[in-house]
């Protein structure tokens, strides 16, 4: 009998398994953009306990930002333009790029509409795209809905139960642990660990997580901020339960969950009055936010809180925008020294 | 007695002032959109706001300065915005210092008792059982009366000899219509318009047909889309668009209530370019282009207002649906700055374009769906 015919039969699909199994690990890229800057200790976390080889695609640049706007239609967002510049950035160099179909996390609410559609855009837009691994994330349907999602990611990758069952938990605490530091006071998308509460001037920017965390986008004002002698808080500084409070406050829920979560803060900061004003950072042309930002504009009124809305493009200069930031901080610190002075 | 008013959207407030007007209430009928009503649209609402936001709350305020005091409109379930336009129109007006009631009916398939509850708001006047349902057939009536001349008029209006003609069989149509008195006048009223219609004089031969999707708003009002079907029946060219009026109240109020998202045929062609529902008519837009390339159209116009989210998605999505099934494709961004000038040159260049791809295909002699539709 001939051995070696045996050995050359073996299909060539079972030589790519017994790759993923054994040493040559699969490079799953995940572009640094839209949720990313929501939920990345999760993402990264699993992937990396599940052993695959986690690519982040590099912080925005001017070039990946003109990748995007090369590859998208002029009226999208600049999120949305970012996003594509992102994958461009990282297909060529990684065997997967995770693209989330983000259509919601709760029962409430769901996700701006070309969140929902983001695959499909992508798919159109870049025609070279051939490396999608597009995961539909709906957590509404069940409890489990995300472990069924991570067991289903595991199985196509030809991981164990075990191993994805471990990978989930260790995403998940890694998830807590990234909420938590936000609660202590810390920005860690930033690496911003603590800042110093005696700070004569608070102020709450609120915003979408990937317009405030992308420091190319969003000019780095928060840092700016910080550096102005401002102590900052952001939505995910503020508690959820507190933010649930104000659920009632609107005659019907927004649809959108980030949305939501940008306006219960505004109305939380509102009553607690523990912040000297809000800024709003948005980008230009985003479609959710017409309706957040003057329902906040109005409510800012009603309630005398100093509020100065930020809108951001591809375009946005720094200088006009450090003389806003300037102008707005020197405004709430006479406002502040003209009240104490009033009280002494 | 309530005075009451909605939003001005093409005919359909002939059908909604006769309904309100039976159920007891004072109606002001809207305006027709002017450049007035979008001047107060875009000085109060925000600046992102998208263009059919504008002219309803444009509208708004010119009824309340007319004296309403109860504002009807629809709501909507999202994810897009339209859903909460109310919320924030209610607010920005209450801002501006009008004094009003806004009753936002919602699709009945969430919120049923909700919906009993507003339209109960509405009924003023004891009604039987009996003449609920003669109101309710006779808007209906109206309703698909009203979409018929309106398709009669596409259908005619390339093929006319003498330019407007068909407009004016149009406009006196609608007026017949809304003239109505009972139920049974509209037989005649039918006979009368399809007549009308035939004794336009015409041509014969086989026009470039482009079918419109978009945005339901846009679609549907003719001031806010610049008069597109007109301008490109006057070019010589059949338009047919995705929606109209009947469908839209019978997928928005009926499917609804049996949890049946959208129209069913558009879904299943947008399937593999788009598969997710995202609010708004960005998918239907996708699945209505498809189903007008397998009946042998020539071109797609999409209108959308500028920022509309979900028709940005079928934005990015329609070139690539286009060239596979070998449609033209433009798209028009609409807004209170398009111009009905720059618009009608770009509406040229597009049949232009579409005319010698014909020529070049030689399809001329192969007579498609449409054709034998239409003859
Ligand atoms: S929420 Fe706004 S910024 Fe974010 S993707 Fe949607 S339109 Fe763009
Ligand atoms: S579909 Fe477009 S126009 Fe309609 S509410 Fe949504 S964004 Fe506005």
């Amino acid at each position: 009998m001939n051995t070696n015919a045996g050995i050359i039969k073996i299909p060539v699909e079972m030589y790519y398994m017994i790759a993923v199994r054994g040493e040559i690990e699969v490079k799953i890229g995940i572009p640094r953009a839209l949720a990313y800057y929501a939920y990345y200790p999760f993402l990264t976390t699993f992937f990396e306990k599940l052993g695959l080889e986690v690519v982040v695609s590099d912080e925005t640049t001017k070039e990946i930002m003109d990748m995007g706007i090369e590859d998208t239609i002029t009226d999208a967002c600049v999120p949305i333009k970012l996003f594509h510049g992102h994958v461009r950035n990282l297909m060529d160099r990684v065997d997967y790029v995770l693209v989330p179909r983000l259509v919601s996390i709760n029962r409430e609410a769901t996700f701006c509409p070309k969140f929902l559609g983001l695959p499909d855009m992508l798919s159109c837009s870049i025609s070279k795209f051939k490396n999608m691994l597009e995961v539909r994330i709906d957590l509404k349907k069940s409890r489990f809905e995300l472990f069924m999602i991570c067991m289903r990611l595991a199985r196509k990758f030809k991981k164990g139960f075990f191993l994805a069952y471990n990978a989930y938990l260790r995403a998940l605490l890694s998830f807590k642990n990234y909420t938590h530091q936000f609660l202590q006071g810390g920005i860690p998308p930033l690496g911003i660990l603590g800042q110093k509460k005696n700070n004569p001037i608070h102020l709450a920017v609120v915003g979408y997580p990937y317009m405030l965390y992308d420091p190319y986008l969003s000019l780095d004002l928060i840092k700016k901020l910080i550096s102005m002698g401002v102590y900052v808080v952001t939505p995910e500084m503020l508690c959820e339960r507190d933010k649930k409070k104000q659920a009632s406050k609107l005659k019907k829920t927004l649809f959108w969950t980030f949305s939501n979560e940008v306006i219960r803060s505004a109305y939380c900061l509102f009553e607690n009055r523990t912040v000297d004003g809000i800024i709003h950072v948005t980008a230009f042309g985003c479609g959710p936010d017409f309706i957040v930002d003057k329902l906040m504009e109005i409510d800012a009124k009603r309630y005398k809180m100093p509020y100065l809305n930020i809108t951001l493009d591809e375009h946005t200069g720094q200088e006009g925008l450090n003389t806003r930031l300037e102008a707005f901080v020197d405004m709430l610190k006479i406002k502040k020294a003209k009240k104490e002075a009033a009280l002494a | 007695m309530k005075k009451v008013s909605f939003p001005y959207m093409g005919t359909s407030y002939i059908p909604f002032e006769r309904l309100l007007k039976d159920f007891g209430n004072k109606v002001i009928v809207p305006p027709r959109p002017t450049e007035e009503t979008i001047s107060y649209g875009t000085k109060y609402a925000p600046e992102f706001a998208c263009y059919p936001f504008k002219i309803v709350l444009g509208t708004y305020v010119q009824v309340l300065e007319a004296g309403a005091d109860t504002l009807v409109s629809s709501g909507g379930v999202g994810p897009c915005r339209a859903g909460l336009y109310t919320a924030l129109q209610e607010k920005i007006l209450q801002e501006l210092g009008y004094e009003f009631e806004m009753i936002t009916l919602e699709p009945p398939g969430r919120h049923f008792r909700d919906l009993l509850q507003n339209i109960k708001k509405l009924i003023n006047t004891r009604l039987t059982l009996r003449d609920y349902i003669s109101i309710s057939r006779f808007a209906w009536k109206q309703l698909v009366l009203l979409d018929k001349v309106e398709r009669l008029s596409h259908k005619t209006r390339p093929l006319e000899i003498n330019k407007g003609d068909s407009t004016r069989a149009y406009k006196k149509c609608v007026e017949m219509i809304a003239g109505a008195e009972k139920y049974v006048d509209f037989k005649e009223i039918e006979r009368e318009s399809e007549l009308l219609y035939e004794a336009v004089e015409k041509r014969d031969y086989d026009p470039l047909k482009i079918g419109i999707v978009g945005e339901i708003y846009v679609l549907m009002e003719p001031f806010s889309n610049l008069e597109i079907e007109e301008m490109l029946g006057e070019l010589g060219v059949y338009v047919e668009r995705s929606m109209f009026l009947s469908e839209y109240t019978i997928s928005n109020a009926v499917m609804d209530l049996f949890h049946m998202a959208g129209e069913r045929d558009a879904k299943k062609m947008a399937a593999p370019y788009f598969k997710e529902m995202c609010g708004g008519h960005g998918r239907e837009s996708v699945g209505n282009s498809v189903i007008f390339a397998k009946r042998g159209f020539d071109g797609i116009i999409q209108l959308s207002p500028f920022t509309c989210i979900p028709e940005i998605v079928a934005k990015s999505i329609l070139p690539k649906v286009c060239k596979e099934h070998g449609l033209g494709f433009l798209t028009i961004s609409l807004d209170e700055q398009t111009g009905k000038e720059g618009l009608r040159t770009r509406l040229e260049a597009f049949v232009d374009l579409l005319m010698a791809k014909r020529k070049k295909a030689g399809t001329l002699t192969v007579k498609s769906q449409v054709a034998k539709e239409m003859a």
